[in-house]
């Protein structure tokens, strides 16, 4: 099956600024597909790439696999939901979402009952024939998201639009954002650096930083199996150790820990050397059986966790968490733990 | 007047009695210059004129009638509509609308060249446009005259590139009349529309392109309808005073391109002056300037309600 969208070693260069420095990715047909990444990585400069806004200095762009290189932003089967949502100021509600269909040639009773089905979905039926900036925030995001629908794209294009909402319609947004689009199924591809929103709605995620893609894989993928550094920092909470390693074969590796111990971990490298590896921070647990020796700085209430700062022997910071059960006694600050890592908590990175 | 300002609350009398005096240079302003002059001209309009110019302190209707109406040559014949100068301004309009349009065509991609320039080298080319402006009107327009004259720099550069065997007649024609104008108030078009374009939010268009729009269909159904403002201050504030114009019309037109702003300049000049006739020409031009504007103010306000 031809992929929706093919990003082939795509460069973008503005003069002396590098944006993006050869990406690879392919995004299927009716796959949600999140960008994720620190502001300024090139997720906006991407997504303008597909939409037609922003010419490739080098590479190629591919929509159901034809290149579309030389087709015009109007011509291009990809909608766009704006961060700033871009709403036409002197239309009513209905005539933003109706515009798309009116540039299509729709005849006019057509696209009222279309524009008015959209906005039903979006629940703006009764804010229909007001002006955009009579709207909240809120409203006009979803306005922005029903315009985009309206004239069903083959993708549509998705630029932070739950950034400017507040955490409880943020939330509601995402559960309904995952919904429409497995309704519709259409292709989304969503721009976020907010990873817990990526984490719930995506069926496959690219972390990108400074104008690279690092990783791309399925939320589970890129939390449990973080290639490098970046990764495993950006996504979740983790502790990095640098470590030597002893052996590697087949994804696993033998690695050293400070104090001597040795564990073998999933590996995301193949070459001996010092690497660093990533330890998340609820995968340990305080033992007698210990893989590495701590003493206990202070402890954390978090409400359902308790977060425990530790130093290891060398003095190098490590955090874990606790359940907040009746059974578990948290340790006093100063007290000497053992850490036990469970199953699965290292994995050794690229970098 | 005496709005809640800081002293109501505490009753200060003496800052309260302030206000009033402190209004008094704003009042003299409006009132010497604007309503004083507007109810002389009212005033003189009904009044019997005078030979060798001036007023004779009788009320009539002579002016309007003469505008309006007329009895033949020697006043015995039955009353008819007068078409001269309902004629004259309907020309006039004719003139300044055509003026206006030039400007908007000029003046809006003018307009829209600056307004996309880096914020920084906006300031020079609009310091650029107004340079011309420095010169006076009455200078500038005769300058216009020797400019596109038969053996002017135009016409001879034209037949030296061989484009023309004999020279264009431009001088004493409608053309050069509205080139005149454009050339005088060619700014007041630029600048309302330079502000509109400036804070035009440029991702409108590339939402409209997203959504299908070509690039005319983009100017036609987002860009144009919101710098409107700035499109119709501009032609306010170009077609109003080309309305009233008389230097144009006068140094670049002959006697068939004859314009309000002449007439009433000629009412007040001279021996043949008829003061209440010009009086009475300015109030009819404002009255339906006043009228348009008006009924577009309402308009206006009647869409933004919407
Ligand atoms: N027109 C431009 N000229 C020069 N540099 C640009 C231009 N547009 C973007 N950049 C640079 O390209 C890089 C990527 O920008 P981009 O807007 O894609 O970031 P982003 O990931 O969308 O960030 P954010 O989360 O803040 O929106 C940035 O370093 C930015 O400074
Ligand atoms: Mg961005």
């Amino acid at each position: 099956m031809t992929a929706a969208v093919d990003i082939h070693e795509a460069v973008k260069r503005y003069g002396s600024v590098t944006a993006l420095h050869r990406v690879d990715l392919s995004i299927s047909d009716n796959e949600f597909f999140t960008l994720l990444g620190p502001s300024g990585c090139g997720k906006t400069t991407l997504l303008r790439m597909i939409a037609g806004f922003e010419d490739v200095t080098e590479g190629e762009v591919r929509l159901f696999g034809e290149n579309i290189a030389r087709l015009e932003p109007n011509r291009r089967p990809v909608n766009t939901v704006f961060q700033h949502y871009a709403l036409f100021p002197h239309m009513t509600v209905i005539e933003n979402v109706a515009f798309g269909l009116k540039m299509k040639g729709v005849d006019a009773a057509t696209r009222r009952g279309r524009a008015g089905r959209m906005l039903d979905m979006v629940h703006l039926s009764a804010f229909a024939d007001r002006m955009p900036d009579q709207l909240s925030g809120g409203q006009q995001q979803r306005v922005a998201l029903a315009r985009a629908l309206a004239p069903e794209p083959k993708v549509l294009l998705l630029d932070e639009p739950l950034s400017a909402l507040d955490l409880k319609l943020r939330q509601a947004m995402r559960v309904e954002l995952k919904q429409l689009q497995q309704d519709t199924g259409i292709t989304f591809i969503f721009v976020t650096h907010d990873q817990e929103e990526a984490l719930t709605m995506s069926d496959r995620i690219a972390v990108m930083s400074e104008g690279r893609v690092q990783q791309v894989g399925t939320a589970r993928d890129i939390y449990e199996a973080p290639v490098n550094r970046f990764v495993a920092d950006f996504i979740g909470e983790t502790n990095l150790l640098e470590v030597d390693v002893a052996r590697v074969e087949g994804g696993t590796a033998e690695v050293v820990l400070p104090g001597g111990h040795r564990i073998t971990c999933p590996s995301a490298t193949t070459a001996p050397g010092r690497h660093h590896l990533s330890i998340r921070p609820e995968r340990i647990s305080l033992s007698a059986e210990a893989d590495l020796t701590a003493t206990v700085d202070r402890v954390v209430y978090l409400g359902t966790d308790l977060q425990v700062m530790v130093r290891l022997e060398g003095g190098t910071p490590f955090s874990l968490r606790m359940q907040n059960a009746a059974r578990v006694s948290p340790p006093e600050p100063g007290a000497t733990v053992g850490l036990h890592l469970e199953e699965g908590a290292a994995r050794l990175l690229a970098d | 007047m005496a709005g809640p300002g800081p002293s109501g609350a505490s009753g200060d009398a003496t800052y309260a009695g302030l206000v009033r005096p402190l209004l008094l240079p704003t009042w003299a302003v409006v009132g010497i210059l604007m309503v004083l002059p507007v109810c002389l001209m009212a005033v003189y309009s009904f009044l019997t004129k005078e030979f060798r110019g001036g007023v004779i302190w009788d009320f009539t209707l002579a002016a309007y009638d003469q505008f309006f109406i007329t009895r033949g040559l020697f006043g015995d014949e039955p009353a008819r509509i007068e078409w001269t100068y309902i004629g004259i301004f309907w020309r006039s309009i004719w003139q300044a609308g055509l003026a206006t349009l030039l400007c908007l065509f000029i003046g809006f991609p003018t307009a829209w060249f600056i307004a996309t320039r880096p914020a920084r080298s906006r300031g020079v080319w609009l310091f650029l446009i107004t340079i011309p402006y420095w010169v006076n009107l009455l200078i500038r327009t005769v300058s216009l005259k020797f400019l596109i004259r038969e053996t002017g720099p135009l016409n001879e550069s034209l037949m030296a590139i061989g484009l023309i065997d004999t020279p264009l007649p431009l001088v004493n024609t409608n053309l050069a009349v509205q080139l005149g104008l454009f050339y005088s108030y060619l700014p007041f078009m630029v600048l309302p529309i330079y502000a509109a374009v400036e804070r035009y939010n440029f991702a409108l268009s590339e939402a409209a392109a997203d959504l299908y729009a070509s690039r005319l269909a983009t100017l036609r159904e987002v860009v144009l309808p919101v710098v409107k403002p700035g499109i119709v201050a501009g032609c306010i504030l170009v077609f109003v005073p080309s309305l009233g114009a008389f230097l144009a019309p006068d140094l670049l037109g002959g006697a068939k391109t004859f314009m309000l702003g002449s007439l009433i300049d000629e009412q007040f000049k001279g021996s043949q002056g008829n003061w209440p006739f010009g009086a009475a020409v300015a109030m009819i031009l404002m009255t339906l300037v006043m009228t348009v504007l008006i009924l577009y103010a309402r308009a206006q306000a009647r869409g933004a309600r919407r």
